[in-house]
């Protein structure tokens, strides 16, 4: 009998199939549900495909970037550079998001992957304030006040007509459904993309390199490309949901595009107690953080306090996050990527 | 015909020589042991090999190319193994993933068609009946022979074998060597350092002896053994 390798198990084969029922059912709910519903699903998506993409940087890749705000700021003011200098559709100005993240990450990944662990966050976040300082100097789209989307550009994006006739909604609630659609797209194909990624050899290289670089390395794993391939895709996905972000709030400022608290502490937060180095995790995280959120967040500071409170007590009691407490217990793994040998001589002794 | 071979290779740490003219060739299918005191350079001798260390002097030609300026990586994917002397798995994935691993990057190939080489070196190595365990809950003899599947794996023509054997019991050292012995009568070409000599000797079919960086003997086992300077300056035996 030959040899085989499986990956599935049979929770993953029941989690795809409740996955697809629940894309179903997050499609067609704009059908149904109310506009602050819709604003609030926006808002866990976003945060889920940001908070993925860091997973990706910090929990596989080891580059623990307290800098991804600088991303997502790029995407916004990309996305409204475009809208208001060249009069493109938002819509269409998000491929720009993606874009200028990506070609500002380049650079930055030259310089900052001379540094390593603590000094790597601390230069990133070096750059992203940068980069903060200079966008706050560019007078077309405000300057260091900001500016909101011009009004023939927020009212008409490509088929916002089509979903008020749709729905009989009026234009900013059409927005909004326009958005989340895009924030759904966006996060199904940012798990869905890094998932594959894991299941590749790439991804197994990736394992391969946290583990030790050095054995990758004497294996013939080209450590300093994976890491390239990393930095650069979390930096595209997260200028595109920056794009998106600013695309449904229509306001933008450089304050609050290239907040560490809003795009990097908080996403750390949800990657940390949902559990690092899984897929699982920042879904999970993501959930309790807008839980957490939207009863307590009027309590201001001593909400930040608190949240960094749970933050400590989850990485002391469960160092891999809720899901991988859960994980451990159970057994259970909705996004298997361990390949298991089978048959051969190991079907023989089986039996 | 000589797979590797290292023309007056030197190399020095500041005023240290570590490595001093040293000069050697190996034939294909031929198994060397190097053997030395403590800092004696048989470690930097083996990383002048893989590349992780580049040589101050001299070249080392490997399958008829100059690899003396080539990285770790690229020496690997033209057929350098290598085991490290404490084993360094890849301790969050599994034993058959470790090999998916330098199979997939060694060879060059896609991760489909490496599953029957990783299955073969498994069993070779004596490892199938942990392929689905993490490697890093492995015994010591389980991660020695890790090491070697994982060099293995990469489909090398020259295997580099670092103090595979130290830290061993007899009984699985005897098991070890008898692995490597299979390999290397399948064909395949070994450089290997070791303190434990009687294991050495029961595979090699050459010596060499390092001492403050210099080679001071290299030949037939039994005789480099015999040796007057051997006996005097590596086991300390006064005569």
């Amino acid at each position: 009998m030959a040899y085989r390798v499986e990956t599935r198990t049979t929770a993953s084969s029941l989690a795809a199939v409740a996955g697809i029922v629940l894309i179903g059912v997050l499609i067609a709910f704009p059908a149904f549900a109310g506009r602050g519903l819709i604003q609030d699903l926006f808002f866990i998506l976003t945060m889920l495909v940001l908070a993925q993409f860091w997973n990706l940087l910090a929990g596989y890749g080891g580059l623990v970037s307290v800098g991804q705000q600088a991303f997502v700021g790029l995407g916004g003011y990309a996305m409204f550079g475009a809208a208001i200098l060249w009069g493109w559709d938002p819509v269409a100005a998000l491929v720009l998001s993606g874009v200028a993240a990506l070609l500002v990450a380049v650079p930055t990944a030259f310089f900052a992957f001379r540094l390593a662990g603590a000094y790597f966050a601390i230069g990133t976040w070096v750059v992203a304030e940068v980069v903060r300082l200079l966008v706050a100097q560019w007078k077309a789209v405000g300057g260091g006040t900001g500016t909101s989307l011009p009004r023939e550009a927020s009212g008409d994006m490509w088929g916002q007509a089509a979903i008020e006739a749709l729905f009989g909604v009026r234009s900013a609630a059409a927005r909004d459904i326009l958005a989340y659609w895009l924030a759904l797209a966006l996060c199904v194909a940012t798990i869905g993309g890094i998932y594959w990624l894991l299941r590749t050899k790439r991804g197994l290289a990736l394992a391969a390199v946290r583990d030790n670089a050095q054995a990758a390395r004497a294996v013939g794993v080209d450590a300093g490309a994976m890491k390239w391939v990393v930095f650069l895709t979390a930096a595209f996905g997260t200028g595109l949901a920056g794009g998106l972000i600013y695309l449904q709030k229509g306001r933008i400022s450089p304050d609050a595009a290239f907040s560490v608290t809003d795009w990097t502490a908080y996403v750390i937060f949800i990657v940390v107690i949902g559990g690092i180095g899984t897929i699982e995790g920042p879904i999970i995280g993501v959930l309790v953080f807008f839980l957490l959120q939207s009863f307590f967040a009027d309590y201001g500071s001593i909400y930040l306090m608190a949240l960094g409170a749970i933050g400590i007590v989850i990485m002391l009691f469960a160092p891999r996050g809720l899901w991988g407490l859960f994980s451990d217990k159970t057994g259970i793994q909705l996004f298997p990527i361990r390949r298991r040998l089978t048959g051969g001589r190991l079907a023989k002794s089986k039996e | 015909m000589t797979i590797l071979s290292l023309t007056s290779v030197s190399k020095s740490f500041g005023a240290l020589k570590v490595t001093d003219d040293v000069s050697f060739d190996v034939a294909k299918g031929q198994a060397l042991g190097i053997i030395g005191p403590n800092g004696a350079g048989k470690s930097t001798l083996f990383n002048l090999i893989t590349g992780n260390i580049l040589a101050d002097k001299g070249t080392v030609t490997f399958d008829g190319r100059d690899v003396t300026r080539v990285s770790p990586m690229q020496r690997c994917l033209m057929g350098v193994g290598r085991s490290f002397q404490i084993p360094q798995p890849f301790s969050n994935l599994t034993v058959f993933e470790n090999l998916v691993v330098a199979a997939s990057y060694g060879s060059g190939l896609s991760e489909r068609a490496v599953t029957d080489v990783c299955a073969d070196v498994l069993e070779r190595c004596e490892l199938i009946d942990r392929a689905n365990q993490t490697a890093g809950s492995l015994s010591l003899l389980g991660r020695k022979r890790l090491e070697l599947a994982r060099a293995m794996a990469t489909q090398p023509k020259l295997l580099l074998l670092d103090e595979i054997a130290g830290g061993l019991t007899e009984g699985e050292c005897q098991a070890l060597v008898a692995t490597i012995r299979r390999l290397h009568g399948e064909g395949m070409t070994i450089i290997w350092i070791e303190h434990v000599l009687h294991a050495l000797n029961s595979v090699v079919e050459r010596l060499l002896v390092l001492d403050f960086g210099r080679v001071i003997g290299l030949g037939e086992p039994a005789a480099i053994m015999a040796s007057r300077e051997v006996r005097e300056i590596y086991l300390g035996i006064e005569v």
